[in-house]
């Protein structure tokens, strides 16, 4: 299995870690690094990590990369975005959104607001109910995180925290609000390479 | 959810926050204008400062922390992280930036130092804080009050990018040579450097700094940008370096490709076309003494 780590911003190194221990867990596979374009079309599955959403929505758009991710998810290549990058896949923005005019994916039916829970002095971990995982609760670090305030069709809700749906599946997209990279237990991403 | 299961202000929290700030560019801006030039071009934070370095030095007298109305105004302008300077050791305006909610706050030695023994205990903050180093022991000891992010001092103002280079290269240095020694000798470098001990292990390690590391202080160019980020920097804080250069929206948005492209020369080159001067700058070397800003803090 090859995986596509979107590395234009954010906690990539970290990602890349993760998805390194939870593929060893499985028998092996590759993280490769994709900062230009031409390199998503040879991936099984791609992770747009976390880091600031309008840096890297501009800079995947200006790479040229945000046109192959579309065209993976076309081919059915599973997407794992994890915070910044649970507003990169969604088709709908809030008012932050359009008032920066940032650039989303559009390839998952929900609707997501940036800053759900407040600025970083708001920033909090919390043990995460997340049923499709098991039972043990997964520490979940949102950050500056954004939530989804509303899903439509075919979306399945995975977690919820405060109201906020913070964890969602579409086929085979997957969205976060917090960051499992940032912790060593690879259930998430083990959940996620299985849909390969 | 109850809410008492929610922990803030952890070191998982302001470690793992310099942590998505890698690979970006933040950048000083004075007003909301400012602010949404940076925002557009792609930064991934800002630096709320009532002058820029260089009008901080052309200026003299007692530098501060920034009008809190002001940072305020920026909060509002933009939707990146927002930061802002307070002076070494000024305990209380890091009190006022953390109840007013910035994000992050740099304790800068651009700033009038108010303590000249004591840095800021950070660990009691809820807000993550970055600082400057000159070097590895500088940096760890920073970490070891409780900074979530480093950043070389370089000197700030001057568009001049030797100092960063030397304080980078230091750091870098001086981590590599960590490699493949015993705890004894290990123990050795701890007490030379004046760091603790456990601190100089993870470091080598790691074979990196255990915090996001930045480069600051004298970067002017999409080249400087580069170059920072060729010799190991998580990121870049440019300074005067925008808003002193000729055109600031184009000098903005290539520093930002510079560092998204540092290992691509060709297209550092188209990057680098016709943006117009970089700020005037000042060589280092013409300072005298009491004109560094590097030397403040220990």
């Amino acid at each position: 299995m090859r995986v596509g780590i979107i590395a234009i911003q954010g906690s990539v190194e970290e990602h890349v870690k993760a998805a390194e221990r939870a593929l060893s867990e499985r028998g092996g596979g590759e993280a490769v690094l994709v900062k230009h374009a031409g390199i998503i079309p040879s991936c099984d599955a791609i992770i747009l990590p976390g880091g600031e959403s309008t840096t890297i929505g501009r800079l995947m758009h200006r790479e040229g990369i945000a046109d192959e991710i579309k065209s993976a998810a076309k081919g059915d290549v599973p997407i794992l975005g994890t915070c910044a990058g649970l507003i990169l896949l969604a088709r709908y923005g809030d008012k932050q959104v359009e008032q920066t005019n940032q650039f989303l994916l559009e390839l998952m039916n929900i609707h997501i607001t940036r800053n759900a829970f407040g600025r970083q002095r708001e920033s909090f971990e919390t043990p995460l109910k997340i049923p499709v995982i098991g039972e043990k609760a997964f520490n979940a670090i949102f950050i500056r995180a954004p939530a989804i305030t509303k899903v439509e069709k075919n979306v399945e809700i995975l977690a919820k925290c405060n109201g906020y749906i913070v964890a969602a599946k579409q086929d085979k997209l997957v969205a976060l609000a917090f960051h499992p990279e940032l912790t060593r237990d690879t259930r998430l991403h083990n959940f996620f390479f299985d849909l390969v | 959810m109850k809410l008492e299961e929610l922990r803030h202000g952890t070191e998982l929290l302001k470690k793992g926050f310099a942590k998505m700030q890698k690979g970006g560019v933040i950048m000083d801006v004075t007003n909301a204008k400012q602010a949404r030039i940076a925002e557009e071009a792609g930064a991934v934070a800002v630096m709320a400062l009532h002058a820029v370095p260089a009008d901080i030095r052309a200026a003299g007298g007692v530098a501060r922390m920034a009008d809190p109305a002001v940072i305020l105004e920026i909060m509002d302008a933009v939707t990146i992280p927002v930061m802002a300077k307070v002076r070494i050791g000024h305990f209380v305006e890091a009190e006022i930036l953390e109840a007013i909610g910035v994000d992050t706050i740099d304790e800068s030695e651009v700033l009038t130092p108010a303590d000249e023994k004591y840095h800021i205990d950070k660990l009691r903050f809820t807000i993550p804080f970055v600082c400057g180093a000159r070097d590895l022991g500088e940096a760890l000891r920073r970490i070891n009050e409780g900074a979530a992010m480093i950043r070389t001092k370089g000197e700030a103002g001057t568009g001049d990018v030797k100092e960063a280079v030397r304080h980078m290269r230091a750091i870098m240095g001086t981590i590599r040579e960590l490699r493949g020694k015993t705890d004894e000798e290990l123990l050795r470098v701890a007490r030379d450097i004046d760091a603790p001990f456990e601190l100089v292990k993870e470091t080598a390690e790691m074979q990196r700094l255990p915090v996001v590391n930045f480069a600051a202080g004298g970067i002017a160019t999409p080249a400087d940008a580069a170059l920072m980020m060729k010799m190991g920097a998580d990121g870049v804080f440019v300074g005067s370096g925008v808003f002193k250069a000729e055109s600031p929206e184009k000098m903005a948005k290539a520093i930002v490709e510079a560092v998204n492209n540092y290992d691509r020369p060709e297209i550092l080159a188209e990057i680098s076309k016709g943006l117009g001067g970089a700020m005037k700058g000042l060589d280092t070397h013409t300072l005298s003494e009491g004109e560094t800003l590097q030397t403040r803090g220990w």
